[in-house]
């Protein structure tokens, strides 16, 4: 008890200070024009979400890639790694013609999605800036919008390991493009949008839907992980099992670049979730912390279960259990407390390692790479444990009450119970906004191009078939 | 001539050529090999999904010598190879119709 609220006590002198921290100035400006703004960047800022923009890259190419190039077959390995490193290349085009406008910027009184006023990033400059958490404390909106666009990469990215080896190429990237526009942009606005600190005030309802009810997600769990989870499961069912599955055996071609791959995803992740803080400071401290040891535990829990349910703990096991604390701690990680990271890892492993090697199998469907196993199985578990670990009375942040200039800091308010109710209420949103909207998608694209190459195709093998080459001449 | 070719355990090759190269031997062919035979594979787990890989890795050695050191190369990789253990290996003996050395020309046992 005493250590929870000596926690509780260090938690709070970080909440007191983030709010002290604005600007040297006699008292915080409410809705600063941008000069004022110029004034309120912070050189060590920029420089850290500059750097975290490069680390989330990192986490799709090569990190994701190789995770999962390694787990399909030889002859698939270059399928994998190509339509990762084009989701990437076209969520970046998308990001600026109209994603990013979408995403952040109002939608007035509509909560869903924003309006069009910066498509082709039209009115965004080396003079307009973005708004972080803190009171006058601000971003070159040009280094929000190229942090945020690495999320928009990543994300569809994520999906591709539901449905590896059965996916016709060009489909698949007309697919990103629609899911993007019409089921990443919008959850991206529901869930982070928001006038800002110094706005919020005046503008009490510009905020995204899920937002406004209070859902807590610090770096994506709803967004990334449970929206791309449930977008795979979704694809893999209405695409179909794999030519042989599951009785023609289909072991990873290479763990070797499994692990390479897991181990890039592990560093890339402090720019994904301490990146999320938008600022370099305290709080950053804690989410890198929090994301560093969920993953120990996840990795230690994983290997456990298996060493006792088979009696061997294998590298595959460890490194997705890592990948799978990772995605826990994504909503939690500015949140929680090391201590309460270390619970969310320990726990989130058995609950993937259940839906992997087990109701996968009952159910039938062929998701090949696990992604709704790890990432939606693992982004629930994250977005519910985060009204629980976020607490101040477990050592963690709390929420801050934007509604009055300058923030307060009430840890007294918070109650576990309603958070968690609110982040449910969020999980539940996702999943059907996001599983509805694909499954619309996918119908749509596999009644005008087919979203599956023909079964001598596949057969093939898709580097041969997609790409005219192979992974590896020897 | 004979062909003399030996199915043996990975980790017995440099025994095996050892052996052989001290009866005379001056040239052997070794491949990778998968199969089976009394020894079954293993089992693999990869996320809870299992695969019995019933192929059995193993290294294929080919030696072409004349009628009468055949017996003599047999009988020492078959003690070269032996580690009491199911999934040794086999050795099999074929008749050699004809040898020829690509760089000279030359025929027969002179080939070898």
């Amino acid at each position: 008890m005493s250590f929870s609220k000596k926690l509780c006590g260090v938690m709070g002198a970080v909440g007191l200070s983030l709010l002290a921290a604005a600007p040297a100035l006699a008292a915080p400006i409410k809705a600063p024009d941008a000069t004022a703004m110029a004034a309120m960047v912070n050189k060590g800022d920029v420089a850290w979400m500059l750097v975290s923009a490069a680390l989330v890259l990192m986490m799709s190419v090569p990190g994701l890639a190789l995770f999962y190039g390694g787990l399909v077959r030889t002859k698939n390995m270059l399928s994998i790694l190509m339509q990762v490193f084009m989701i990437v290349s076209v969520a970046g085009l998308v990001w600026c013609c109209w994603g990013y406008s979408i995403a952040f910027t109002s939608g007035g009184e509509n909560h869903f999605f924003g309006g069009l006023s910066k498509a082709f990033l039209m009115g965004v400059d080396g003079t307009t800036y973005g708004a972080t958490f803190s009171n006058n404390v601000y971003l070159p909106e040009f280094v929000f919008v190229v942090f945020q666009m690495t999320f928009a990469m990543i994300t569809p990215a994520l999906i591709v390991g539901a449905f590896a080896e059965r996916v016709k190429f060009s489909s698949l990237i007309v697919f990103v493009v629609l899911w993007l526009t019409f089921i990443y942009f919008p959850m991206a606005h529901m869930v982070w949008y928001w006038a800002g600190p110094d706005f919020l005030v005046d503008a009490p309802t510009d905020y995204g839907l899920l937002w406004g009810w209070g859902a807590l997600d610090f770096a994506g769990g709803t967004v990334v992980h449970i929206n791309a989870g449930i977008a795979g499961l979704v694809g893999a069912i209405m695409i179909g099992k794999r030519v042989g599955f599951p009785k023609e055996p289909m072991p990873p071609h290479s763990l070797t670049m499994t692990m390479i791959g897991a181990s890039l995803l592990w560093v890339g992740w402090f720019g994904f979730n301490a990146g999320s803080n938008l600022e370099a400071n305290a709080v950053t401290g804690v989410a890198f912390i929090n994301t560093m040891v969920a993953t120990c535990a996840a990795a230690v829990s994983w290997s456990l279960v298996e060493q006792v349910h088979h009696g061997k703990a294998s590298l595959l096991g460890a490194v997705t259990g890592a990948v799978a604390g990772l995605v826990a701690i994504t909503p939690a990680a500015g949140f929680a407390a090391p201590m309460t990271s270390i619970a969310l890892g320990f726990i989130v492993s058995p609950i993937c390692y259940i839906f992997v090697a087990f109701v996968k199998g009952k159910v039938g469907y062929d998701d090949s790479l696990d992604v709704f196993g790890v990432h939606c199985i693992g982004g629930i578990v994250g977005a519910i444990g985060t009204g629980i670990v976020a607490a101040p009375s477990l050592g963690g942040q709390g929420v801050f009450d934007y509604t009055v200039f300058p923030a307060a800091f009430h840890p007294e308010a918070y109650s576990i119970a309603g958070q968690v109710w609110i982040q449910i209420k969020a999980v539940v949103f996702t999943l059907l906004f996001s599983g509805i909207g694909s499954a619309i998608l996918y119908f749509i694209i596999d009644k005008t191009m087919g979203l599956r190459p023909s079964k001598e195709a596949e057969m093939e093998g898709l580097d041969l078939s997609s790409h005219g080459e192979r992974a590896y001449n020897y | 001539m004979k062909l003399v070719m030996a199915i043996i355990k990975p980790f017995k090759l440099d025994d095996v050529r050892e052996a052989l190269s001290s009866l005379g031997i001056a040239g052997m062919t070794v491949s990778e090999v998968k199969g089976f035979g009394r020894q079954k594979g293993q089992t693999e787990i990869y996320r809870g999904a299992e695969y019995s890989t019933n192929m059995v890795p193993k290294i294929k050695i080919e030696v072409v010598c004349d009628d009468d050191l055949a017996p003599r190369v047999v009988e020492a990789a078959q003690a070269a190879a032996n580690s009491g253990a199911i999934g040794d290996g086999k050795i099999f003996v074929l008749d050699v119709e004809q040898a020829v050395r690509i760089r000279t020309g030359e025929t027969g046992e002179t080939a070898l």
